[in-house]
């Protein structure tokens, strides 16, 4: 039986979480899929590159690509289209002729970086590459940030993406936008969205460290001890620093970071965001999900 | 009278080597390439027999990571302050700017390591810690090419033990050398300034 996953309207945090409930769902039926995005509006970093993990965990699991119904939204294909995420659903999703894959020709734009495969080492440096200027041009002329900005958000860049080829033991996908967040903040924010179907942080720990915590070892316990603590599976005691730092240059800068493996997720919050810092009991979905969200400085 | 409780691991001026710079490029990203960088390094460094100082010259340095900073900056002091260090390097930091400093500093602090960084108005500037003692017993050894011990202690009115866990500290840090039993000398110094006719001889 055909397994249909309805994309939400709003493709944010929120709207993942409704996205893997389905993907969860459709998995568990088996069968083949259709992803169903006719009724998307809007879709930011995080959203995208989690209907990338979605699909691949839909193909995975059935072995076959699942057919991809895009938004109705000229507007919104186009802005999907600027980010690439046709070229990086190629292989993922059956698409509809007629979307092309093609990079797009780069212009003035509020993307910072297009939704980007990150497999290796050599893919962070090419993001790195790619970035530092386009990355200086925005936070400085439409953020606020000094110029002197622009390389601290390198480095958070490339920890962060490190960390898919360091933890995951598998790819995974990176993308930046700017955006007006005039009802929610009043401000403009840089969204960073990262996402993998690696181990996970529970599996990435699991050998190193489940057995110091017992019964209460799960997908949170691990996300913590990661996040909040630094714990790592790497002996090396110079590892599990790069989190760290991020958390502590993203409070520097007044933002948001989440972090969301298996059924858990943490996140450090401004006083701007009434989301919650904890949950757990979510759906499952393997790998890892992470959401940067930097507000303009005031 | 204070009487330093340090090692006799005296520092052999004798057999010097000139300074080594060391120049890094580009962007300095991921482990990986800070441990190539690193290994590059060590092989320069197991070219020369005798002490030396090795300067990294960070100038052309776009952007560092901390995990780069880890592989090259933490992970060659680690090494090279250790008892079976592969050769007598002492290393000091140039052209570092505020965000290198903050990936160094990170990597300094993670692994309690101390580094000295030198600027172009003659600064030296020690990095690793926030302790106010060790910064300034750091400004009063480093404008001098060489200090004496007990006037040290006595000149900042601190106890002695403690003048003598801040003198251990760098010392161990490599960030100053002992070239008499009461004689440190800030490692930035220690390329040119002459040998004291004290000096014990004793292999660093």
């Amino acid at each position: 039986m055909m397994q249909v996953i309805t994309v939400p309207a709003t493709l944010d945090d929120k709207g993942f979480e409704a996205l893997v409930v389905e993907t969860a769902r459709a998995c568990e039926a088996g069968g083949r899929a259709v992803v169903n995005a006719r009724h998307l509006q809007w879709a930011d970093p995080y959203g995208m590159v989690g209907l990338l993990a979605a699909g691949r965990q839909l193909r995975d699991v059935s072995g076959e690509e699942p057919a991809f119904e895009p938004p109705e939204s000229s507007e919104l294909m186009s802005y999907l289209t600027r980010m690439e995420f046709p070229r990086a659903a190629e292989g993922i999703f059956r698409l509809p002729a007629g979307i092309t894959a093609a990079r797009q020709p780069s212009g003035p734009s509020n993307v910072l970086l297009e939704i980007t495969p990150i497999r290796s080492h050599d893919d962070v440096h090419g993001v790195i590459e790619h970035i530092q200027d386009r990355a200086g041009t925005i936070l400085t002329e439409q953020l606020n940030y000094s110029p002197a900005d622009a390389v601290p958000f390198s480095i958070m860049l490339s920890e962060v993406c490190q960390n898919i080829v360091e933890h995951a033991e598998s790819g995974g996908w990176v993308g930046i936008q700017r955006y007006n967040w005039a009802r929610r903040l009043g401000r403009q924010v840089v969204v960073i969205g990262v996402a993998d179907l690696g181990i996970g942080f529970r599996g990435s720990l699991a050998r190193e460290h489940a057995a110091r915590f017992g019964d209460r070892w799960n997908d949170l316990t691990a996300l913590q001890a990661a996040f909040l603590h630094g714990v790592t599976r790497f002996r090396d005691p110079g590892r599990g620093q790069g989190l760290k730092q991020i958390r502590a240059r993203v409070h520097r800068w007044g933002g948001k970071v989440s972090i969301r493996s298996g059924t858990a997720r943490v996140a450090d919050l401004p006083e701007w965001d009434d989301s919650v810092a904890v949950q757990e009991g979510l759906a499952p979905f393997p790998g890892s999900q992470i959401q940067i969200v930097l507000p303009a400085r005031v | 009278m204070y009487a330093p409780r340090l090692p006799a691991v005296l520092f052999d001026l004798s057999r010097l080597h000139p300074r080594t710079v060391a120049s890094l490029y580009s962007n300095l990203v991921t482990r990986p390439m800070g441990a190539a960088v690193r290994l590059v390094l060590e092989a320069q460094l197991a070219e020369i027999a005798g002490p030396c100082v090795s300067v990294l010259d960070f100038s052309q340095v776009r952007v560092m990571d901390y995990s780069c900073a880890d592989e090259i900056v933490a992970k060659l002091l680690v090494r090279y302050r250790a008892p079976d260090r592969p050769a007598d390097a002492y290393f000091v930091a140039r052209g570092l700017r505020e965000h290198h400093v903050e990936a160094v500093e990170a990597v300094l602090r993670h692994h309690s390591l101390l580094m000295v960084a030198e600027y172009e108005e003659g600064e030296a500037r020690l990095l690793g810690t926030d302790d106010p003692v060790e910064h300034e017993c750091w400004a009063a050894l480093s404008s001098n090419e060489r200090v004496d011990l007990l006037e040290f202690v006595a000149s900042r009115g601190y106890h002695p033990e403690a003048a003598d866990g801040v003198i251990r500290r760098f010392v161990s840090a490599r960030v100053a050398v002992l070239f008499t039993e009461d004689g440190l000398c800030p490692v930035t110094r220690i390329g040119s300034i002459n040998p004291a006719p004290e000096r014990s001889g004793e292999d660093a």
